[in-house]
């Protein structure tokens, strides 16, 4: 199979994704006990109130048919509108999402340059003194919540040194990362555990394969064999983990933009759950399934850029 | 001899987080719940070591009590998942066909949900508590346990001893169940240890957002959260409950890696 | 000890010991192994799996990792390879010795193409450019009978075929025309057909270019065919040397004689097969005597419990009380 169709094939499987997604949505929006009725009108409208709405969201037609509308809907865009806002959720999805896209590619590009150099040197050390403290330092990374990592550097970093703003994302593209710094580190922090540990991992699995002894056999310096025959293999673990956890840096972003007010989707939905936004959270977990599955092919395809096996 | 000093450390830690849980008024040195006003937001002293809150009440007592309830989620945000996902593994896993078919596809969708955010989504539908926490957990977080078990599963049912009991005339309930499970659970546990802590840090996520365990039930992550509007001028209020946070974690996460490395469990 | 020669041309080992440190206590993979390759010789290693021979080879291309501890003597045209600094090492492998091994689809990187796999070689021990690099691997390619070079060189090792792929690991290997090849059971992953295409290959390329060959094997058959001196090595430790035709016709180690009483075809009487009775040898607490002694039928009391020492004749050497009963 050439790479080519490979690739028609693999940008062809999102389509079932996204319909699945789609069907997911769906479920917990309509089956999933819970009342939009009620949260929409208060709990004192009358019948004729209620069945007026029903009909106008078209909830006294039958399932399938709802959920035709309702993935009619998405291909038009439209989202249904806001409850708390009043204004249509595409709307506010976009003027939201550019944010939490900042923060997590910034915190993405944090854990990367942090874990994949302590990765290598973990794994050139393995059980000696600099493998320990990484892998220990790591360690207590992985069991810290994301929210007590937000509220320390918040705290030293912008309430006691004022190095950084406290919250907030500020004006025009330098003040947005200078706002998203803290943030973007927080979030990174747990991120960059998994990868530095599952990255050590694939290069100490990497370090012992033949291939590595074959090249010392050829007289290779060790650092030609470790940046072109370790890294080449590493990089393509790395690109594989990253895409596996975008999904936990989105729903990081969560926790991350309510400690620093980022207004960020992630936010967004804490606050659409107290305002009992009922669209709003359904089009929010609908759209950040749609980021995660994009993420995935990005994956894919920079994986078959570094990886000949794939593909072929 | 290496995978045994974390693991003792981290069985060490939980020994800890269970004794604090089952009789928290052997450490706790006040009732959590009474005021001290003649101490608001009081910063460690010989009689409050961590500090008060802004009604005076003992840090470390609170956080002592606390514990029951993070190990409570601690085991239900994980039984569930794993229960459910355990059972759906090792059918599909034994069976194969239409039906794991059907879960491979399901388990893609499910797996391109942030976990977090499909949990926090089920909970606003549910409302939130505790109880609801759980089963949104469940609902989300059986993937990775069937996955798993259906795994192990796979390479049980093409052993040896399978076919013999076959040969023999055992019930396929009897072969699956008294056979194949004990056989393939064992990397099952050994990431339900890990995921616990994995459960601790969602439990103590969603009771900062307001989410998980609701006034007057107080967990690490609500007191954190209490504490807050604090921070700068009497960190101590949340620092407290999350080192406890930090400890129950590493306690988990440490026993689980030395498990696997003692039970030589590939992950 | 060995036939006194002039070990400033050859390979000589003498007293190779390997030591692994494992979590369980050390494992003695090489216990006192003693070996020479003449220029363009070709020399055999034969035992089992487990006997150290494939560890002997690595250890002396210096090749094993930090868990392992190397003592002894390994001389390279007169230069004392184990004390050497690896950047010592560098224009040694590869440029004076070159390796094989086993398993082709793991020794060779899976994500770069074998165009540069040989390149890098050139790269590290000659001073081409680039167009005499790209005229020198196809010419390798030609010489290991691979055919359309100039296509094979932008592909990856999966693209090639199991016999195609041991070829091109033999091209790289001998890119920079090293005077010793080390070959590690280079047949063993192969179908039969293509392990008789690999071992002429290696034969031929060893005429043409006029090297010398170190081949590990647990194929009795394989070291027939090709050597013209054979080691048999038990346990970590060399049993006897000598010219394969005497050591297959006349044995002068118990473990040698069972060896070929257990191979089809090719036993001194033609007679029927007889296996090794009792088990592989225990490498983490070696034997104070003869190692092969407890699954010996002419085994004495004195096998047990003292060391056979290396007798040496002629054109031969042995460690074996026995002999006599053979």
């Amino acid at each position: 199979m050439n790479r080519g169709a490979w690739l028609l094939g693999r940008l062809a499987q999102i389509v079932p994704s996204f319909l699945l997604i789609g069907v997911v949505v769906f479920v917990l929006a309509r089956l999933l006990p819970g009342d939009p009725m009620s949260a929409m009108l208060g709990d004192h409208a009358s019948d004729a109130t209620i069945a007026r709405l029903n009909a106008q969201l078209g909830l006294d037609q039958s399932i399938p048919v709802q959920f035709l509308a309702f993935v009619e809907g998405i291909f038009r865009g439209e989202l249904g509108v806001s409850i708390a806002y009043r204004v249509p959720v595409t709307q506010l999805i976009a003027e939201r999402l550019p944010a939490t896209l900042i923060l997590t590619g910034l915190s993405a590009v944090i854990g990367i340059v942090v874990a994949v150099p302590l990765a290598f040197i973990a794994a050139m050390r393995e059980n000696q003194w600099p493998d320990l403290v990484i892998r220990s330092v790591f360690q207590v990374g992985l069991s810290t919540p994301i929210f007590y990592v937000g509220l320390l550097l918040l705290t030293v970093f912008a309430a006691q040194l004022h190095l950084f703003p406290v919250g907030g994302y500020g004006e025009g593209w330098a003040d947005h990362l200078w706002h998203l710094f803290l943030p973007a580190c927080t979030l990174a922090f747990s991120f960059a555990a998994i990868l530095m540990r599952s990255l050590r991992g694939a290069i100490l699995q990497v370090l012992t394969a033949e291939f590595v002894d074959f090249a010392r056999a050829k007289g290779l310096r060790s650092r030609l064999i470790l940046g072109r025959h370790v890294l080449r293999n590493a990089l393509i673990a790395t690109v594989t983990l990253v895409g596996l956890h975008v999904g936990s840096l989105l729903g990081g972003a969560v926790i991350t933009e309510s400690v620093f007010a980022v207004p960020g989707v992630g936010r967004l939905m804490v606050e659409s759950i107290f305002a009992r936004d009922y669209p709003v959270i359904q089009s929010l977990t609908l759209v950040l399934a749609v980021l995660v599955s994009l993420a995935f092919l990005v994956t894919d395809i920079v994986q078959m850029w570094l990886d000949p096996r794939v593909g072929r | 001899m290496r995978a045994k000093i974390p693991l003792a450390i981290g069985m060490a830690l939980l020994l800890l987080m269970l004794v604090c849980a089952a009789v928290p008024s052997w450490f706790a040195p006040y009732d959590p719940l009474e005021f001290d006003f003649a101490a608001l937001l009081a910063a460690p002293s010989p009689e409050h070591l961590f500090g008060t809150d802004q009604f005076g009440r003992d840090m470390l007592s609170r956080t002592i009590y606390s514990a029951r309830i993070d190990l409570q989620i601690a085991v239900f945000a994980m039984g569930g998942p794993l229960l459910i996902g355990s059972l759906i593994g090792l059918l599909v896993g034994w069976y194969g066909g239409w039906a794991d078919a059907v879960f491979g596809r399901l388990a893609d969708v499910v797996v391109t949900f942030p976990f977090l955010v499909l949990v926090i989504a089920i909970v606003a539908i549910l409302g939130p508590g505790l109880i609801n926490m759980y089963i949104a957990v469940a609902c989300v977080g059986w993937v990775v346990y069937a996955r798993l078990m259906r795994g192990e599963v796979r390479v049980q049912k093409a052993a040896d001893y399978v076919a013999a009991g076959r040969v023999l005339g055992y019930s396929t309930g009897r072969i699956l169940f008294r056979h194949v499970l004990p056989n393939a659970v064992r990397p099952v546990l050994v990431y339900a240890v890990t995921d616990m802590a994995l459960a601790i840090l969602l439990g103590s996520s969603l009771g900062y957002l307001g989410l998980g365990a609701q006034p007057p039930e107080a967990e690490w992550g609500a007191l954190i959260a209490d504490g807050r509007n604090f921070f700068t001028t009497a960190p101590w209020v949340s620092l407290t409950p999350g080192v406890a946070i930090v400890l129950a974690g590493l306690g988990f996460s440490l026993a689980g890696d030395g498990l696997a490395a003692l039970l030589d469990v590939k992950r | 000890m060995m036939a006194s020669r002039d070990d400033s041309t050859g390979l000589t080992v003498r007293e190779l010991r390997v030591v692994f440190d494992t979590s369980r206590g050390p494992i003695f993979a090489v216990d006192g192994v003693a070996l020479d390759v003449a220029p363009g010789e070709v020399m055999g290693l034969v035992g089992e799996s487990g006997s150290g021979k494939s560890v002997s080879l690595r250890a002396v291309a210096r090749l094993l990792h930090a868990n392992a501890r190397v003592t002894g003597s390994v001389r390279w045209r007169g230069q004392e390879l184990l004390s050497l600094s690896d950047d010592q090492m560098l224009p040694i492998r590869g440029a004076q010795i070159g390796i094989i091994f086993q398993e082709p689809m793991a020794a060779l990187n899976p994500v770069l193409p074998i165009g540069l796999q040989i390149e890098e070689s050139l790269i590290a021990h000659t001073t081409m450019d680039k167009a005499q690099r790209q005229a020198r691997a196809l010419q390798l390619l030609d010489q290991v009978g691979i055919a359309s070079g100039a296509t094979r060189l932008a592909q990856f090792p999966h693209e090639f075929s199991g016999g195609m792929r041991q070829r091109a690991m033999i091209a790289i290997a001998l890119a920079a025309s090293p005077a010793l090849l080390l070959a590690d059971e280079p047949t063993t992953a192969l179908d039969v057909t293509i392990q008789d295409q690999i071992l002429r290959l290696l034969l031929r390329l060893k005429d043409e270019l006029g090297m010398a060959l170190l081949l590990v094997t647990h194929d009795l058959g394989v070291v027939a065919e090709t050597c013209t001196r054979v080691a048999v090595m038990y346990a970590g430790r060399v049993c006897e040397t000598g010219p394969t035709a005497d050591v297959f016709a006349n044995p002068h180690h118990a473990y040698t004689a069972a060896l070929l009483r257990a191979m089809p075809g090719s036993g001194p009487a033609q007679a029927k097969l007889i296996p090794i009775p009792g088990m592989a040898p225990r490498l983490d607490a070696p034997s104070p005597g003869c190692a092969f002694a407890p699954r010996c039928t002419v085994s004495e009391p004195l096998c047990t419990t003292t060391r056979p020492p290396f007798v040496q004749e002629a054109t031969r050497s042995s460690a074996c009380y026995g002999r006599a009963r053979l």
